[in-house]
């Protein structure tokens, strides 16, 4: 055991000698310096032991990075002297700048710019900045070594989409060509043996031939794919041609566009007009079609240029020509060719009147239904096999349902009626534009009056006809402009039919539209050669009677007339024998059972009327009798505290079956299919149009031919049964793009890879060091700041 | 050298180079091989290339306008298909991709569409393979064709043919109800007091009969001739083709009428006490029962396009039923008297009723309006329309059959008629055959009727040849195809659309989750551009270019839709024109 104070005594020994070295070595700071001074003091405890030392300092000194060059040579005899070598004095001192300096002032040789430029630096204040600290660093390597990465990943990049998209992939991805193979393909185990083979294959090899004797070499295979010479050629020279004609037209466009001659311009409006015209008279003799869309188009411009309000003498033209008017002539004339122009342009097309529809209407209202019904039904049972109808009971139907409609829907009804009205005032005023001579019917009138009645539907359908017959008349005014000469004679609406005949003849217009139920029953009326002769009188005066007070929808008309219409009657020939007795009794009787004294179409119009007041959203009443106000037996709430309180919901969609009065469809949404269907959109779609049509095509083998299935059905993925799929290496898709480049030798291009790789190292390299740099200088900046 | 690897495992090819002569093209390529991508192709000599590529040197011949022009396809390319033949197998409308939209949403509708496109091609190319026509009946000048009688028809046509003809004489167990398989191979006929048979009635090969000794209302095929159901005056009974009693179903009494839906597996019955049922029968479960409230019911159809059942009821109106809803998807009023037939047609288009108001009326059930009425003096017990749409109306003891009743022009006279001994009442068309079978009240009797019957059949859906092991194999599929009975509604394309309530839904919560419109367009953002060109007037202006894009999208649609119209007017009236004109009207004075 030592005793605690030997070897502090030791301890405070070694303490003052190397004290007294530090003091010995003087100026000295260096490390190396410290170390010998260590390595010194340390001789004097045991001789071995330091050599060992000194060893491992030189080896680990040998591994840092930057070596200290040390001297070991023996040079002079000095203060500090080991036993083993000698040292320089000052050899581990650093050379100052200074030092240095102080002989380039001497030397003459060196010009004083750079002997300026020493001294500047000699005297520059300003201290290095601080290494980078760690984070930074490891910043700074993280940006980098990810935009390494990305750009070596993203070279995957298209290679996935590609694959993504693709609609089907077969794995393994790189087979081999599925044709048939050479047997040497096949048969492996070969190998250049001897020494002349091996030479051959060498010099074969090196010149990239072809080993086997069929087999083309890989640029003949590559030519082959290629475009041939002749063919590239003919093309090239297409090519050639196309662009040069462009570049000529181009050129030739640009110069006229350029003229900016009026007197130029003018001549040439001038002669295209004139062309115009000339073909547009041919076209009405050898194509009246062709000439009525002219007709149109012309229309359509004037139109425009109605709406442009071109011609008004608001131009920077017409104000400049209107102060010339006093002086000049010509002006005076241009100007008023203008305001005549204007006029033209501006006057209202005026609308014919379209009695075909009218007498249609008036057809329609005055034959009646049931009269056409062939054969009377002797059945004095049944009310409905006498053909008749009791006309009180859906009228009174109609009125207890229309009761309790709220205050509303008659506001509605009248706005409608206001709106016909209006319309009607409007054709009217047209009507006496152009006709003017044409006496005003009464019956036509009271038409009207009738029509004013007729549902909403029926006014959709009269407001599409209103605009056909403008449309109709538009043209039928230019027309009549065109051919002047026979103008004036007709005036008169009787010659107005024949003409405007045959022209829907010439025209093809005037689609026949079957709107409605009406109108499909009119139609073969009107087809019909002889119709069935039905007595006109009576028919009027029934249909007065029906009509019924303006207010009322003319539902249940409708449904009549869908019931009695009339229908063709068929010759059978041979007659049925007489029904059986008791057979005849039975039906009778089941008839009976039937129509219990019950009406058919009140039953079912009621039925309708209850199916759509469940359909309508109820008004939600929230009074509270009694609540700011006095309560109590007879007393209702006041008419403000029911506006406020009363909750009015939105109104449900319209009803599908609101056009059809014979027909109730149901409007409940049936649930059972709901969980069958689909009820989001898949990603790309943006609305449900969008995806329903892409998925309307079936894909089962009922609707679609068998290779359309399999195609259509095909799955996304094959995999080769027993086949090892390895994943994918980068030359698999990157082999694909040195073929199609073909004809370097491989060599050749390891190399180009190769120098590639290494410019990229490069840039990268220099990429950082210059990022480095910008760091630093922030740094430097901020050090200074 | 990647290319050259396989080559090296070569072994025999030294001796073969020796035998060749040694190409030439070793010492061309040893000059230079980077270049050697184009050099070779100015080498070649011609009749290399013409050995090598034939195609491309073709192609290269055609250019040359030349002298040199040999074999040239007279007719190149796909064979056009008539636009008639493609609009036959179009389905829906094209959707069109709004100019904005995502790269992904173009690719996608782009290549369903391509997909779509293709199979309608195929599908019209394909209709090639159907080469057979329907036949008709044509009489001398002035001769009415419904003057002709059977036997005489069956006298001018083949044995085969003629054998079609014949009477069954069962004047005991009174008037008959009848069916037909669905290939049109068997028959099935039940008399009203318990007389049921079925047969293969072209060999005319009993196959059982029996008397169930009790009423019977109607029969009716199951989804193969291995079974059929009969409604006996309580219950329903299914037996198979050897008569063997297989189930009584007591859950379904009085049944008066049946309708079997093929594609669902599905029986429908209507009884007398008002329901209307569906017995599954691939699980012999009941899945629905419908109360309709209207009394007896006695007159039923099927709609074959959607599934859909018809029910004509005493005060004059026809319901429309589907096994989902508890009450009827519509209902129209077609007669003032009760309705005594219906029938629909086969692409479930048109739908004929008779009433007792003595008239036979054509709706288009699609919209729900009607076409035309016609009036018969006796009025129809019995209507049943045909695979090509002619009409057989039954009235008394006669039955006439109607052409063109489902075109626009009401019909006027009949095309056939053919007087039974007894009262009428079942009829029905044989599928695939031009066959009227006819049940009345003195048996049986099967009527040619020239045209009736589609004549192609698709073998795969239903083959009247088909074989034992065929059919087999046909089941299987069948029931593997089964639609399921929630799927029937009047719309049967409603699967491929979208539940739009519950997107709605869906669409509102994720609104208020998210807190904006994911779907909404986004308002038009005019691009910045400068050298004063972004000025607020300019920008105005340009905001104007593009407002109320999607009603200015609608109205230009509206007037091509218009235009087009007019345009195909336009065609059918010209191509009248030309069909009225004959080349040999010239001659005529």
């Amino acid at each position: 055991m030592v005793k605690p104070s030997s070897l502090q005594k030791t301890l405070s020994k070694g303490a003052k000698l190397t004290s007294a070295m530090a003091v010995e070595s003087g100026e000295e700071d260096d490390l190396s310096i410290n170390e010998q001074a260590i390595s010194a003091s340390e001789d004097e405890e045991g001789s071995d032991d330091e050599r060992k030392h000194k060893k491992l300092l030189e080896a680990i000194s040998s591994m840092g990075g930057r070596k200290r060059k040390k001297q070991n040579e023996r040079s002079e005899a000095s203060v500090q002297v080991s036993e083993f070598f000698v040292n320089a004095e000052g050899t581990g001192e650093k050379i100052n700048l200074s030092d240095l300096l102080g002989t380039v002032e001497k030397t003459s040789g060196a010009s004083n710019k750079t002997k300026k430029q020493l001294r500047n630096l000699q005297n520059s204040k300003g201290t290095l900045a601080l290494p980078l600290n760690k984070q930074e660093t490891e910043k700074i390597q993280r940006g980098i070594a990810y935009e390494k990465t990305t750009k070596e990943v993203s070279c995957w990049q298209n290679i996935i989409v590609q694959n993504r998209k693709a609609e089907q992939i077969v794995f393994p991805l790189n087979q081999e060509s599925s044709g048939p193979k050479r047997v040497e393909q096949v048969v492996a185990g070969w190998k250049a043996q001897t020494p002349l083979e091996q030479e051959i294959f060498r010099l074969l090899r090196i010149n990239s031939q072809p080993v086997n004797d069929p087999v083309l070499t890989a640029v003949e295979e590559a030519s082959l794919k290629a475009m041939s010479l002749e063919e590239a050629k003919i093309r090239r020279s297409e090519l050639q041609k196309t662009r040069a004609l462009q570049s000529y037209y181009e050129a030739k466009a640009k110069r006229e566009k350029n003229i900016k001659s009026k007197k130029y311009r003018r001549i040439q409006k001038k002669a295209k007009h004139k062309e115009f015209l000339k073909q547009f008279e041919e076209m009405v003799k050898t194509n009246p079609e062709g000439a009525l869309e002219e007709l149109k188009k012309m229309e359509l411009s004037r139109m425009q240029e109605r709406m442009s309000l071109k011609h008004q003498n608001s131009g920077k033209w017409a104000k400049s020509k209107a102060i010339m008017a006093k002086y000049d002539d010509s002006a005076r004339k241009a100007m008023q060719e203008q305001l005549q122009m204007n006029k033209d342009l501006t006057q209202k097309i005026v609308v014919l009147s379209d009695d075909e529809h009218e007498s249609n209407e008036e057809g329609l209202e005055t034959v009646p239904d049931f009269v056409n019904n062939p054969e009377p039904v002797i059945d004095p049972v049944n009310p409905w096999m006498r053909g008749q109808l009791t006309h009180e009971e859906p009228e009174v139907s109609c009125v207890t349902t229309e009761e309790p409609q709220t205050a509303e829907q008659e506001n509605e009804e009248e706005e409608l009626i206001g709106e016909f009205e209006r319309k009607r005032n409007l054709r009217q005023a047209d009507e006496e534009d152009l006709i003017p001579t044409e006496e005003q019917k009464p019956e036509s009138e009271v038409v009207e009056d009738d029509v004013v009645e007729v549902s909403d539907k029926e006014e959709e359908e009269e407001d599409e006809e209103e605009e056909d017959v403008s449309e109709f008349n538009t043209l039928f005014r230019l027309m009549r402009s065109e051919k002047t000469l026979e103008g004036p004679n007709q005036k008169s609406q009787g010659l107005n039919t024949p003409e405007r005949e045959g022209e829907e003849g010439l025209l093809n217009e005037g689609p026949i539209r079957v709107r409605n139920i009406e109108d499909l029953e009119v139609l073969p009326e009107d087809v019909d050669p002889q119709p069935i002769a039905a007595p006109s009188l009576p028919q009027t005066a029934v249909g007065e009677a029906t009509s019924e007070p303006p207010n009322k929808k003319r539902r249940e008309i409708d449904l009549k007339e869908v019931l009695t219409k009339d229908a063709r009657v068929v010759k059978v020939p041979f007659l049925p024998k007489v029904v059986e007795e008791e057979d005849h009794d039975e039906q009778i009787s089941i008839i009976k059972e039937a129509f219990a004294g019950d009406d058919v179409i009140s039953d079912f119009i009621k039925d309708k009327r209850k199916q759509e007041a469940a359909g309508k959203p109820k008004v939600v009443d929230l009074t509270l009798p009694g609540w700011g106000e006095w309560g109590g037996v007879g007393l209702k709430p006041s008419r403000w505290k029911r506006k406020r309180f009363r909750i009015k919901m939105a109104p449900s969609p319209p009803r599908q079956d609101r056009k059809l009065p014979d027909t109730i469809i149901s409007e409940n949404r049936s649930t059972s299919i709901a969980s069958h269907q689909v009820s989001q959109l898949p990603f790309p779609f943006q609305n449900t149009a969008q995806f329903e049509s892409c998925i309307r095509t079936p894909i089962g083998q009922t609707w679609n031919t068998q290779g359309v299935v399999k195609k259509m059905t095909k799955p996304k993925v094959i995999t080769n049964l027993g086949a090892i799929i390895e994943p994918m290496v980068k030359e698999d898709f990157i082999k694909n793009k040195t073929t199609t480049s073909a004809g370097k030798g491989p060599a050749i291009m390891l190399g180009e890879n190769k120098r590639a790789n290494k410019g990229r190292k490069w840039s990268s390299a220099k990429h950082r060091g210059r990022r480095g740099s910008q760091k630093r200088k922030k740094q430097q900046t901020s050090v200074t700041a | 050298m990647a290319a050259v690897t396989p080559e090296m495992l070569t072994s025999t090819h030294v001796e073969k180079m020796n035998k060749k002569k040694p190409p030439k093209r070793y010492w061309e390529e040893t000059e230079n091989t980077d270049q050697s991508q184009r050099r070779p192709e100015e080498e070649q000599d011609k009749s290399e290339q013409n050995q090598n590529k034939s195609t491309v040197k073709e192609r290269s011949l055609k250019r040359k306008n030349g002298e040199r022009l040999e074999k040239k396809d007279p007719f190149p390319g796909e064979a056009p298909i008539p636009h008639k033949q493609l609009q036959k197998f179009q389905r829906g409308e094209k959707c069109k991709v709004p100019a904005g939209a995502c790269k992904r949403l173009k690719e996608v509708t782009a290549s369903s569409e391509a997909m779509s496109e293709h199979a309608q091609k195929q599908a019209a190319r394909y209709d090639l393979l159907l080469p057979e026509d329907a036949g008709l009946l044509e009489g001398d000048e002035d001769e009415d064709t419904n003057t002709i009688s059977q036997d005489d028809i069956a006298d001018a046509v083949d044995i085969t043919s003629g054998s079609k003809y014949f009477n069954l004489h069962l004047s005991q167990f009174g008037p008959y109800r009848l069916d037909y398989s669905r290939t049109g191979r068997h028959l099935l006929v039940g008399g009203k007091k318990g007389h049921v048979a079925c047969m293969d009635w072209q060999t005319k090969d009993l196959m059982c009969e029996m008397n169930v000794m009790e009423t019977v209302n109607d029969v009716k095929w199951l989804h193969t001739e291995a079974m059929f159901a009969v409604a006996q005056k309580r219950w329903l009974y299914i037996y198979d083709s050897k008569g063997v009693e297989l189930h009584c179903v007591k859950k379904f009494n009085d049944v008066l009428r049946m309708q079997f839906l093929p594609y669902h597996f599905l029986l429908a019955t209507a009884s007398a006490t008002g329901f209307l049922q569906y017995l599954d029968v691939s699980v012999g479960k009941e899945v629905a029962a419908i109360c309709t409230k209207t009394g007896r019911l006695d007159v039923m159809a099927q709609n074959p396009h959607n599934a859909v059942i018809h029910l004509g009821h005493p005060n004059g109106t026809i319901s429309l039923w589907s096994p989902n809803q508890k009450e009827p998807l519509a209902k129209m009023l077609c007669h003032r008297g009760a309705v005594r037939s219906l029938t629909v047609d086969k692409t479930g288009t048109y739908m004929v009723t008779s009433g007792l108001d003595r008239k036979i009326k054509v709706y288009d059930i699609r919209a729900f309006k009607p076409l035309h009425s016609c009036f018969q003096p006796a009025g129809a017990s019995c209507l049943s329309l045909s695979q090509r749409g002619l009409l057989s109306a039954a009235t008394g003891d006669i039955v006439q059959v109607y052409q063109n009743v489902l075109g626009s022009s009401p019909v006027s006279k009949p095309y056939m008629a053919h007087r039974l001994r007894g009262q009428i009442w079942g009829l029905a068309y044989c599928p695939f055959e031009d066959v009227l079978g006819i049940g009345h009240g003195e048996g049986f009797t099967s009527m040619i009727v020239p045209g009736a019957g589609e004549p192609n059949f698709d073998a795969l859906d239903a083959n009247p040849y088909r074989s034992h092991k065929q059919r087999q194999e046909w089941e299987v599929k069948a029931l593997l195809e089964k639609v399921q009975p929630e799927l029937i509604g009047l719309d049967p394309g409603q699967l491929s659309k979208v539940d739009q309530a519950s997107f709605e839904q869906r669409h509102k919560e994720q609104v208020e989750a998210l807190g904006f419109d994911p779907l909404a367009k986004d308002k038009f953002k005019p691009r910045r551009k400068k050298k004063g060109r972004s000025s607020a007037g300019a920008i105005e202006k340009r905001k104007r270019k593009v407002a109320h894009e999607d009603q200015r999208d609608e109205i230009r649609q509206s007037v091509q839709e218009h235009t087009e119209r007019e345009k195909e007017l336009k065609e059918k009236s010209k191509e009248k024109k030309l069909g009225n004109k004959s080349t040999l009207d010239r001659f005529r004075k």
